[in-house]
């Protein structure tokens, strides 16, 4: 029924992870489908693919986005970070990632690598934040596991204890 | 993958009206998180796209010699939210916009794209209303300004003619001078919902805080389109302050407003909210402003 389609390419150049890298992409290509595909970063998650549910969340010149809702040619000259990027030398966990094992803030990691994406951004802006705020900034995230609290939890510990201040972790609720 | 006929990526202004001239048929994208949420959808699918995303020269929030405040239309909404020129003068946008989807929504979505998409319930469009926003367009004659209230025409449709794309929003000074205002989004989630009601309200008070020199008011999805009410704000105008006159301010609201039954609310349920945020938002802008109710 449709006229036959004309592939259309592109070479794009960008740093992920601290590495500059270029590849030919279809322009038809989201952020995902290249991280993915291209570069095997499969901490970027294949979710709801409209936005909504942060699975696929990357952190693009140090803000949170989803890469399912952004267009592969859009890396072109961007600093471009994912979970993998996190990890040392010898694949140690960073202090956020820890936080989330220790305090069961992961059941099936699905949602894991995004809602850890936009820990990294809140922790980088070495900003104290409340509860309240906290919240509204992981809100783009959604998990059908957790029931958020140990998630909060995991951030808020790993704030504090970046920015060098103590936090005692109140009594869980029955 | 998305189902995209082609992509045309502008590299300036003026590259992005000769694709507008040379591809007429193509959908303008810029942020892209209505237009590729449409494209995975079917409703766009197999369109062409002119991305504009790429123009740095559309991003940036400053002051014009005529002392227009000048909102780029790529910025995105966190980064309006976060600028000192919108804190100081109309602190309200950035806290209407900080009310848009989840925060990596914020990110990617831009204030050009809210108001091109043209539909009621994006909630930069009441605040832009109520403070008299003014749309540039640049197209094959160069630029021209426009009124927001005439540039949106009707559900979805906005006045953007061939070859044109919005490059910037501009608030006149003699609107936000002495201005403070307020934003109430009435949805059902915090996050990561669509508004049932938005309603945008500001005033200007006399030099003594004690009478409303000037009050203006919107709201998103009383009507197809954002829509004044402008009974409203002239049961307010030239007015003393005084808990009465937020309660008639507020119920003349319903002379003026239009909404309709939807899945989301009845047309009797968005009254009443449309009501009660007109008189709390009014409450608030006065406080804002120095007076005292």
């Amino acid at each position: 029924m449709a006229e036959k389609h004309v592939m259309q390419y592109k070479t794009v150049h960008f740093n992920l992870n601290g590495k500059d890298v270029e590849r030919t992409v279809d322009v038809r290509a989201s952020l995902t489908d290249l991280l993915r595909n291209d570069f095997r970063m499969t901490s970027v998650k294949k979710g709801c693919e409209v936005g909504e549910c942060g699975a696929c969340n990357v952190l693009i010149d140090g803000e949170a986005f989803n890469s399912c809702i952004y267009l592969a040619v859009w890396a072109e000259g961007k600093h471009i970070r994912t979970l993998e990027g996190l990890l040392g030398p010898n694949g140690e966990l960073s202090d956020i990632q820890q936080a989330f094992v220790d305090e069961a803030a992961i059941q099936c990691g699905f949602c894991t690598p995004g809602f850890i994406l936009t820990a990294v951004e809140i922790l980088e802006s070495g900003k104290e934040y409340t509860d309240e705020e906290l919240r509204k900034l992981l809100s783009g995230h959604l998990c059908r596991c957790t029931g958020y609290q140990n998630i909060l939890r995991a951030v808020k510990k790993t704030m504090y204890r970046r920015l060098g201040k103590e936090w005692t972790e109140p009594s869980s609720p029955s | 993958m998305y189902d995209m006929k082609a992509l045309y990526e502008a590299s300036s202004v003026a590259d992005a009206v000769a694709l507008r001239l040379a591809h007429p048929e193509a959908q303008i994208i810029a942020g892209g998180s209505d237009v590729l949420v449409q494209m995975r959808s079917g409703k766009r699918a197999g369109k062409e796209l002119i991305s504009i995303y790429g123009l740095d020269e559309l991003r940036g929030i400053s002051i014009d010699e005529q002392e227009n405040i000048r909102i780029g239309s790529l910025n995105s909404f966190s980064h309006i939210t976060r600028d000192p020129i919108i804190q100081k003068y109309i602190n309200v946008l950035g806290q209407a916009v900080d009310q848009v989807g989840g925060p990596q929504i914020r990110n990617i979505g831009t204030i050009g794209g809210n108001t091109c998409n043209g539909v009621t319930s994006a909630d930069s469009a009441s605040t832009l209303h109520a403070w008299e926003a003014v749309i540039e367009l640049t197209g094959p004659e160069g630029i021209r300004r426009e009124p927001i209230r005439d540039f949106y025409i009707r559900a979805g449709q906005v006045d953007l003619r061939p070859g044109e794309i919005q490059t910037a929003i501009l608030i006149p000074r003699a609107s936000y001078e002495n201005t403070y205002g307020h934003y109430i989004k009435y949805a059902m989630r915090s996050a990561m919902d669509i508004a049932t009601l938005g309603t945008s309200v500001n005033v200007r008070l006399s030099p003594d805080k004690k009478t409303v020199e000037r009050c203006r008011i919107a709201f998103g999805v009383a009507g197809p389109v954002p829509m004044r009410a402008p009974r409203a704000e002239a049961a307010a105008n030239a007015q003393p302050v005084s808990p009465e006159l937020a309660e008639a301010f507020s119920q003349t609201v319903l002379e003026d407003i239009n909404p309709r039954d939807s899945w989301r609310a009845s047309r009797a349920f968005r009254q009443h909210i449309a009501v009660e945020s007109a008189k709390r938002a009014f409450v608030e802008s006065v406080r804002l402003a120095g007076g005292e109710l």
